[in-house]
């Protein structure tokens, strides 16, 4: 039984002013908790403190150090703790996708007392219905593009006689990673000691939480915990006018399970989800058509990038695009039988323009978060217009008087402050160092994305455009270097030359803004830049590192080389005297 | 080995513009021009770069360009860059299309500086030297294939390419005719993301074309087929086929032309079904095949021991089809004359070298192919039965590579399987015999002792072009063919 921190401060105070009398106070209740605690557990809390405490009861002590320390605002405290009673759990997270689990594991290693309440799959969208289950397909369908690419192949002396492959089987494998993921992330959980249970949750107050299942009298019950995490993710967004059917009108839920390939597929929105089932499609036999209300494809991206993956992603392959209109009307078809009718809309004019008959439509037009459900008015709090529960940047859920709501936090797609896996991830992670007393603030702008096509295309921070505003707006002037994977080696080695790397920074100190990448395992590559951000390196800092030749890296090696700053390179400190050099090549 | 690297620091490189006059190409008559058509040369990006790749246009002709826009995107030795414009003014015409190479200096395209030049400087383009391109689009007449296109997966239509249409022998497509290439009734053009870009290459205009898809969506292999001049246009009152002079030497067009009107004059009531594509191919076929002077032997032949053999080889993965090749094609070693074939002039006859076995398939949307068992003769039976089951695989999933069903130097066709006793085939155009199977049946014969017997026979019953073939080859031909049956152990060899 690990040790249980019984309060917290939210990182706001609802005793605005009163600094002084805050402080005392807390100083107070802290130490009567902790007195509380102490009797409860049977142990001394006066143990010897360190920052990093190997025993739960020194980590709680430490932790209460730094927070009688004054190290940060302490808000209000809870009555419960005060008066005694304690909680079932520390952390309670909500949800068990990625972000959840990022969350749960970050909690146990900070000793925290974590349980999971989940309602539907250990692993939630990401792994069950998103990326993961993606990712397979997109390896299979990767190589059948490859090995159907004759010219490609026999420029490597390769021949293949006729590809074909087993849809069943594709589909198959995609179903067997999801499983495995699954199984291994809830054993994981189930290893540090993190409970699950079972149900969809939904707030009784601050800190308890019931939970059920509907039809279901097995599960459920009711649980306290002194901090909450909602992490209860996203479905697929269907705009209205648009009926599912599952079968010739789908998200992405009912398209990984690739029960069928159509021959011609719509496909609603031309974000990263469009793009990869395009990729997806057309390497097994498909002819898509994007239909993007925006008025270009991939509107999310740099717009230079944008132009080099419509010209490898789009052009060569049998993709077609409508642009500027909104797919009002979508009304299933039957395979083989009747088509999928789709009226379009002029976004502008709003006038019906046309009406598109195709075999299949997939709607990837976003996702909403999933919210519903949750009982946010008994703490005080209520989503937003679109669902999204509001938070800080501590990842604090703010409440309808637009003060953080004490002790629940919310992180992830819910939040809606960047809907991908990984970010719900750091974000859980976030929210654990603020509840142990950590102020920690995930930079959102070091956060990487990438989308999974063949060439892949990853980015981090903000694009040309959007940074060449900021340098209107704050008056810096902006750079921007590139390199392109047709002077990189490994990637002629690989006859992969299309592609490019930008990086777009401020020339004055060379802080990094954006770094955008496509070409072979751009996905991979981004992660240099995204770490460079996170930890607020500059880019001249870069120049110095070292890149194993001939590796793809070195395509961010030439562009990071090739920048030129104004402020000087910070002086290095002098390299330790055994320096291991590895010879390459 | 780092050091090569060329990196684009800068985007944008300016064009090289020059006057007309430049281009020593101009002929007196533009010269009166005063120049106010310009080139756009293919710009030098780099020290090295000798020639450029059109990545893409980023603006199409007839569109206003102005300074410093970007206007084409070029692949050179070591990147992709953007070019600008140093003018304003209307891109005229462009001579170098996307995805084809000029070298550094040439011309890619006219761009006139007012409106009123926009027609003279589409016209430019006819002057240089360089394919016409007066369209809106770039024509795809330009020598350079974008190489690209391989890799799209497009599925092979086993549509008969012109020069060697696909033997269309006479076993009927058992299965259900595919939709009909129609046009939609709404009069809309549903065509799809394939089948445009097709379009746009071959140059077929859509509106003009019928589609086999669901109501009447034109598919990639409509727009295929319309190229090749196999299929007839599908409306059947206004447009002429506007598809068919655009067909280069249409070789079966002159059939089908003949066939568009007989099935476009309907007499009664009736509801008239246009051909799909695969439908129209198979009937300019048979109507060429109408001017082979054909000459048809029949022959029974005991197939006890073959049966017996195969029951043997079965398990082995052996199948029917691939044993019945073998057997002819060992047979077929001692009468070269009857896989030989009529030259197209009807002047000589081609002794093909090699055995290939062309075998008639339905297939199930109701098409017909000929997939095609190269080297039969020296293929092993194993080896051939696994060759046989790929290419059938494949050709459901139409697959092929034209030379897998177009290369047959002798067909057979089998309809025993549905208990048929004999029937005729039609000889494909292009080819020496057909040979039509019949089942195996149990037979009272008298045998050889004068005793009655029961023996499993089979008739067998070529179609042969007598031009090259007579009466008596196609019977000495039989009679090999029946002792190999007959004492078939040799085809395990």
């Amino acid at each position: 039984m690990k040790g249980k921190t019984v309060t917290r401060g939210t990182g706001l105070s609802p005793f605005g002013g009163k600094r002084s009398c805050r402080r005392v106070s807390i100083t107070t209740v802290s130490a009567k908790v902790n007195a509380v605690d102490s009797l409860k557990r049977g142990v001394g809390t006066c143990a010897k403190v360190s920052t990093k405490g190997v025993s739960s009861s020194v980590r709680v002590a430490s932790v209460w150090r730094e927070r009688t320390g004054g190290r940060r605002d302490q808000g209000s405290v809870s009555c419960r703790a005060g008066g005694g009673s304690a909680y079932d759990y520390d952390v309670c997270i909500i949800g068990c996708g990625v972000g959840g689990h990022g969350a749960a594991l970050h909690a146990v290693q900070q000793g925290l007392k974590t349980c999971i309440i989940e309602g539907h799959d250990i692993g939630g969208t990401c792994v069950n219905r998103g990326c993961v289950p993606s990712k397979a397909l997109l390896a299979a369908s990767g190589r059948i593009r490859e090995m159907q690419n004759e010219m490609h192949l026999k420029a490597m002396g390769i021949q293949v006689g006729s590809v074909s492959f087993d849809r069943q089987g594709v589909a198959d494998h995609a179903n067997q990673l999801a499983s495995n993921i699954q199984g291994n992330l809830k054993n994981s959980l189930i290893a540090l000691g993190v409970d699950i249970h079972t149900g969809m949750g939904k707030f009784v107050d601050n800190h308890t939480i019931s939970y059920g299942l509907p039809g279901r009298v097995d599960v459920g019950g009711q649980l306290t915990a002194k901090d909450i995490i909602i992490a209860t993710g996203s479905v697929p967004f269907v705009p209205p006018g648009i009926k599912i059917d599952g079968k010739t009108v789908f998200t992405s839920d009912h398209a990984l399970k690739l029960e069928w390939i159509p021959d011609w597929v719509a496909i609603i929105g031309s974000g990263y989800i469009g793009l990869e089932f395009s990729d997806v499609y057309t390497a097994l036999g498909s002819e898509v058509t994007f239909i993007e209300a925006v008025d270009k494809i991939m509107p999310g991206f740099d717009n230079e990038i944008a132009r080099l993956a419509q010209r490898t992603l789009i052009t060569p392959r049998n993709i077609d695009f409508r642009t500027g209109v909104l797919a009002t009307n979508v009304k299933a078809g039957i395979p083989g039988v009747k088509p999928v009718e789709i009226e379009l809309t002029d976004f502008k004019t709003k006038e019906k323009v046309d009406v598109m008959e195709v075999d299949a439509c997939l709607v990837a037009t976003g996702r909403v978060p999933f919210t519903q459900g949750l009982s946010l008015d008994k703490i005080g709090a209520e989503t937003d217009r679109r669902g999204f529960v509001p938070v800080t940047e501590k990842m604090e859920v703010v409440g309808k008087n637009g003060k953080p709501v004490p002790n629940v936090y919310c992180i992830g797609d819910a939040n809606g402050k960047y809907m991908l896996a990984h970010a719900a991830s750091a974000q859980g992670i976030s929210a654990i160092e603020n509840i142990v007393g950590r102020s920690h603030v995930l930079n959102h702008l070091s956060v990487p994305a990438a989308c999974f096509t063949h060439p892949e295309v990853s980015f981090v921070g903000l694009t040309e455009e959007q940074a060449r505003e900021k340098a209107a707006e704050e008056k810096f002037e902006v750079a921007v270097v590139k390199t392109s994977f047709k002077a990189n080696s490994k990637a002629l080695a690989e006859l992969e030359g299309d592609g490019m790397a930008k990086a777009i920074y401020r020339k004055d100190t060379g802080e990094i803004l954006g770094v955008w990448i496509i070409g072979l395992h751009a996905a991979d590559l981004i992660h240099e830049a995204s770490n460079a951000v996170a930890t607020n390196q500059t880019i001249q800092d870069l120049k110095f590192n070292v890149h194993a030749h001939p590796t793809l890296s070195e395509v961010l090696d030439e562009l990071f080389k090739h920048a030129e700053v104004d402020a000087k390179p910070k002086p290095k400190s002098e390299p330790p005297k055994k320096t291991a050099v590895t010879a390459a090549s | 080995m780092k050091g090569f690297a060329s990196v684009t620091r800068t985007t944008k490189v300016a064009t090289c513009v020059g006057g007309a006059q430049r281009s020593g190409r101009s002929t007196a008559k533009r010269l009166v021009t005063r120049a106010k058509v310009r080139e756009i040369f293919m710009p030098a990006l780099s020290s090295t770069m000798t020639e450029g790749k059109i990545v893409s246009w980023l603006k199409g002709s007839g569109e206003k360009i102005t300074k410093g826009e970007s206007i084409v995107v070029v692949e050179s030795d070591k990147a992709d860059m953007d070019v600008e414009t140093f003018y304003d003014g209307y891109i005229g015409s462009i001579v170098v299309p996307d995805g084809a190479t000029a070298a550094v200096g040439e011309p890619i395209a006219y761009i006139a500086e007012t409106e009123a030049e926009l027609e003279e400087a589409k016209s430019k383009s006819g002057g240089g030297g360089a394919p016409a391109a007066a369209a809106a689009e770039p024509e795809p007449e330009a020598p350079a294939a974008p190489p690209a296109e391989a890799a799209a997966p497009a599925p092979a239509a086993p549509a008969p390419a012109p020069a060697a249409p696909a033997p269309a022998p006479a076993a009927p497509a058992p299965a259900a005719p595919a939709p009909a290439p129609v046009k939609r009734a709404d009069g809309r053009v549903i065509a799809t993301p394939y089948a445009k870009k097709l379009a746009k290459e071959l140059g077929v205009d859509l509106s003009t074309l019928g589609g086999s898809g669901p109501n009447g969506r034109i598919t990639a292999s409509d727009v295929e087929l319309a190229k090749s001049g196999g299929a007839p246009p599908a409306a059947p009152p206004a447009s002429t086929p506007a598809a068919t002079p655009a067909a280069p030497a249409a070789a079966s067009s002159p059939p089908a032309k003949k066939a568009a009107p007989a099935a476009a004059a309907p007499s009664g009531d009736g509801e008239v079904v246009p051909f799909t594509g695969m439908q129209a191919a198979v009937s300019s076929n048979m109507i060429a095949s109408l001017e082979i002077p054909v000459s048809r032997v029949a022959y029974t032949i005991t197939t006890d021991a073959f049966d017996a053999l195969y029951k043997k080889l079965k398990p082995k993965g052996v199948t029917m089809t691939a044993l019945l090749s073998k057997a002819v094609a060992v047979a077929l070693t001692k009468h070269p004359i009857m896989y030989a074939a009529c030259t197209p002039a009807g002047d000589g006859i081609i002794y093909n070298e090699n055995i290939n076995i062309a075998v008639a398939v339905a297939m199930p949307d109701g098409g017909l192919i000929t997939p095609v068992l190269q080297n039969a003769d020296k293929t092993d039976i194993y080896q051939l039965s696994r060759n046989w089951g790929d290419l059938v695989t494949r050709a459901r999933g139409k697959q092929l590579a034209p030379d897998e069903y177009s290369t047959g130097t002798f067909t057979i066709s089998n309809l025993g399987m549905y208990g048929v006793d004999k029937f005729d085939a039609i000889l494909p155009s292009g080819t020496g015999t057909i040979m039509a199977v019949g089942g195996s049946k149990p037979t009272v014969v008298a045998t050889a002792d004068g005793k009655i017997g029961v023996e499993k026979q089979m008739t067998i019953n070529l179609t042969t072009d007598h031009r090259i073939i007579y009466g008596a080859d196609a019977a000495e031909f039989c009679q090999t063919l029946k002792a190999v049956i007959e004492n078939p152990d040799d085809l395990t060899m």
